[in-house]
């Protein structure tokens, strides 16, 4: 999928401006070539006339025909600089990959030094050195573009080379050169064309600072710069024979720039924009169930473009209770989490029938209210800690901000709280700063930080996944006792039905944007009714399982969230389905004790 | 396959300390430990990917498979050219070809699958592709890296039954890297309890698992996730 422009205006302007230069370039020259030759001695150094808009020169040869036959120059001029700077570069950027140990540090130094030094300087030196005239100077800004190049090319490069795929390539004895041109080139391309599309703007305008300098273009020859340095002369007497040029190289360089820019941004990019769009209203919730700590009735995420990551999900979690939410990646468990804690990231839209916690709607609670009564741990702790501060201070702000506590009273009571989920020396940690402590002391610290305030309910989305099992179960043990002491109720997400098994009360399993079945977990092992949460068990491995049996597996995969058809979204990798389950999608229904599932084949 | 008093240094940091441990042909070991524990590190000495000292006896044509399938297959490459980076000789266009189609069934993919490219496959089928790649340089050693740990439960399985049929199909000798000591018990014919760079523990999986020496085995063993308890009493 190639990358595509945004229209923003910005963008667009780059592009237009861009196209009229390219315009200009190829008939400027032919349309206007002899009127800018035409010398004219009655009409020497003019200004602005009806017969020439902006003025003449000494020779009486019309300005605003030499702009614009001087257009196809000068971004010829700076083509080339681009090309001979971007080559170098790259070349001397690559070079360092394939060359032997010493002669490539030699380079790298080498590069290192270039960029470091001003590259007008290295532009003039160049040009100096290399004889007037538009050779010297293209061959100057070439020299002052190419160490940025050198540099672009070893990072990436050298980003590319540390790659698993190109440790595996070595290991199976593919050539160095192989290497380069099989995995380095083109996966540094695109960036490296799209410095180049900037650098045409900073060529331009350097070139024309080369030719206002009188370091450039020399007569007879002329290009923007030169004719900027002829009118600058006159800029007192007729500062309009001045404009044209300045104009001109402005706008080029405006041009390439934005588009450069507009460029870069689209291949960063990754989810489109577009038009707003509401997911559909579900139908009426029923009355609310005032025991619940959390509620929520049809809750549904959406994104432009008709994909629905979450459709119509129920749920109701009790004080003290932990529920887990189970499913493979993409089936909607952490977009669920974050529509509960009003993080669906733009452009998304949440709909509901009801969403409530504690009793009151999420939409009507403040910041601070939501905050104070929703904690969040995520698997990546260094998402809810600041790299830069101190953990004791971190925690201690959450009870200044929601609760209005003093200073000191704040940090005693992170201290306190850094204790209570078992830190071994809490006052020491506070003082630390999050990189100092290991992955599952970080995760420790974010609960902690949860804590500070009475949250009502705790949403952990994967908190142990990037943990060792050892770590893991300590972080369980934690959540249970938290859940235990408080009465907070906890929202447990994990892929891993074991995880979830061990802690949980209540198992919810999620399959492309829907819960397929919910149960208590003292039935799970044995009495799962849906097929994909009978896979999911059949497929874990446990100290248990018979070694000489092949292990189960579910063939295929979960579909997209814009793919799910009308049917149950499971069909296709169901053993059991029939000609009804592509058809029309089975309800989510009541089953067994405290049980729902949705699946046809569920007597 | 020997691996003998191996020892990998980062610096002054000793990541791996005096490791000895034998691949007997035609088996999996199975490596097991927390995080930082120095299987990876042993992993790449294994492999020839970093420094070490010591010797590794018997094996000449090491191949590893990575933990995560999204960052081991090159994005600009199609399935079909990333396998045959591995496939050795010289062998024409047609004969590419055919070894390619044959590896991708050697790990239950379709043929088709050669023209795509990593983006359209699921984590599974980059996984297997992956491995087809280190098969067409027909290793006399797999070391597979926690190469489930970044998969869904539900194609998990998948994968580690592939591992078993190379074993017991290709005779393939492994070396099964997993921080899951569920996931190396099921595969491993042989399982070594890795700690702080040491080895600290080895034996048959049956006894590693069924009466555990060390402490640290122990605590591992408690920490497997299980479906039906544990934390809720
Ligand atoms: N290139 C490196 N430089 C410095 N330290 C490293 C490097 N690679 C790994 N380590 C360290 O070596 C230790 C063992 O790591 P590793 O072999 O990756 O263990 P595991 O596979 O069990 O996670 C870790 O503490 C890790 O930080
Ligand atoms: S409804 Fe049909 S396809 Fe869906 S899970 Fe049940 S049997 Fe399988
Ligand atoms: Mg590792």
């Amino acid at each position: 999928m190639k990358p595509r422009l945004p229209r923003t205006p910005a963008a667009v302007a780059g592009a237009a401006l861009v196209a009229a230069m390219v315009v200009l370039a190829v008939i400027g020259p032919p349309i206007w070539g002899a009127t800018a030759e035409r010398i004219d001695a009655a009409a020497i150094l003019q200004g602005t006339s009806t017969a020439h808009p902006l003025g003449t020169d000494s020779l009486g040869r019309d300005l605003l025909a030499r702009v614009l036959v001087a257009g196809r120059f000068s971004l010829a001029l700076a083509l080339a600089a681009t090309l001979i700077g971007g080559l170098a570069g790259i070349v001397l950027g690559a070079l360092p990959s394939v060359l032997p140990g010493r002669a490539a540090r030699l380079i790298t130094g080498a590069v290192n030094a270039l960029v470091a030094f001003p590259g007008l300087l290295l532009a003039m030196f160049t040009a100096v050195v290399s004889g007037l005239g538009a050779r010297g100077a293209v061959l100057g800004i070439g020299v002052a573009i190419a160490p940025g190049f050198a540099r672009l090319t070893q990072t990436l490069a050298a980003t590319v080379a540390g790659s698993d795929y190109v440790s595996a390539a070595r290991m199976l004895g593919v050539s160095r050169r192989r290497v380069l041109t099989g995995h380095v080139l083109p996966n540094i391309a695109e960036p490296l064309i799209l410095q180049l599309t900037q650098s045409l703007g900073g060529a331009l305008l350097g070139l024309a600072g080369m030719s206002f300098l009188g370091l450039g273009v020399q007569p007879p020859s002329f290009d923007w710069g030169r004719l900027l340095f002829d009118g600058f002369a006159r800029i007192y007497v007729t500062p309009e024979v001045a404009l044209g040029p300045a104009a001109a190289i402005a706008l080029a360089g405006i041009g390439f720039n934005l588009l450069g820019d507009a460029m870069a941004k689209a291949a960063a990019r990754t989810a489109p924009a577009g038009k707003k769009r509401t997911a559909a209203v579900p139908p009426d919730p029923g009355e609310p169930d005032p025991g619940a700590v959390l509620e929520v009735r049809g809750l549904s995420v959406a994104f432009p473009g008709g994909a629905t990551p979450v459709r119509e999900l129920s749920l109701t979690i009790a004080p003290g209770e932990i529920v887990g939410l189970v499913g493979e990646s993409g089936s909607g468990k952490s977009l669920t989490a974050a529509a509960i804690g009003g993080l669906v990231p733009y452009p998304g839209t949440v709909g509901y029938g009801r969403l409530l916690l504690g009793g009151r709607d999420v939409a009507t609670l403040s910041g601070k209210e939501l905050g104070t009564a929703l904690a969040m741990v995520f698997q990546d702790p260094m998402a809810s800690l600041n790299p830069a501060l101190r953990v004791g201070g971190q925690l201690a702000e959450v009870a200044i901000v929601h609760q209005g506590a003093g200073r000191a009273e704040a940090n005693r009571r992170a201290v306190d709280r850094l204790g209570h989920v078992h830190l071994p020396d809490p006052a020491a940690t506070a003082r630390q700063h999050p990189h100092e402590l290991s992955g599952g002391m970080r995760q420790r610290a974010v609960i902690a930080m949860g804590l500070m305030a009475t949250p009502r309910l705790i949403i952990a989305d994967e908190p142990t996944t990037a943990l060792d099992v050892t770590v893991q179960r300590q972080i369980l043990r934690l959540l249970r006792e938290v859940t235990e002491e408080t009465g907070a109720a906890a929202l447990f997400i994990s892929h891993d039905i074991a995880v979830v098994g061990g802690l949980c009360d209540r198992v919810m399993v999620m399959y492309a944007g829907r819960v397929v079945e919910e149960l208590p977990v003292a039935r799970l092992a044995a009495e799962a009714a849906h097929p994909y949460t009978r896979a999911l068990i059949a497929s874990l491995p446990d100290m248990d399982t018979d070694r000489d049996r092949p292990l189960a597996s579910i063939p295929g995969r979960q579909p997209a969230p814009s793919d799910v058809g009308p049917g149950c979204a499971f069909a296709d990798r169901c053993a059991l389905a029939t000609a009804r389950c592509a058809a029309e999608r089975p309800p989510l229904i009541s089953y067994g004790e405290a049980g729902r599932v949705a699946c046809w084949e569920v007597k | 396959m020997i691996i003998e008093d191996l020892t990998v240094r980062f610096g002054a940091f000793t990541a791996v300390d005096r490791v000895t441990l034998e691949i007997p042909p035609g088996r999996i070991v199975g490596l097991v430990g927390e995080s930082g524990s120095g299987k990876s590190s042993l992993a790449r000495a294994v492999s020839g990917l970093v420094p070490y000292t010591g010797r590794i006896d018997g094996a000449h044509n090491v191949q590893m498979v990575f933990q995560d399938p999204y960052a081991s297959l090159d994005p600009r490459m199609t399935v079909g050219d990333s396998v045959a980076e591995g496939v050795r000789g010289r062998r024409d266009r047609a004969g590419r070809r055919a070894e390619v189609d044959r590896l991708l069934g050697l790990v239950s993919l379709p043929a088709d699958l050669a023209g795509r490219y990593p983006r359209e496959l699921s984590g599974g089928q980059r996984q297997r592709v992956a491995v087809a790649r280190a098969l067409g340089a027909a290793p006399d050693l797999l070391v597979a890296d926690e190469i489930t740990s970044a998969l869904d439960v539900s194609v998990q399985g998948a994968v580690l039954n592939l591992v078993r049929s190379l074993r017991d199909e290709l005779g393939l000798s492994m070396l099964f890297i997993s921080h899951n000591l569920a996931v190396v018990r099921y595969v491993s014919d042989v399982v070594a309890v890795m700690h702080q760079g040491r080895v600290v523990e080895a034996g048959p999986t049956g006894q590693v698992v069924g009466e555990p020496a060390h402490d640290y085995t122990r605590a591992l063993l408690e920490a497997v996730p299980r479906l039906t308890g544990g934390l809720r009493e």
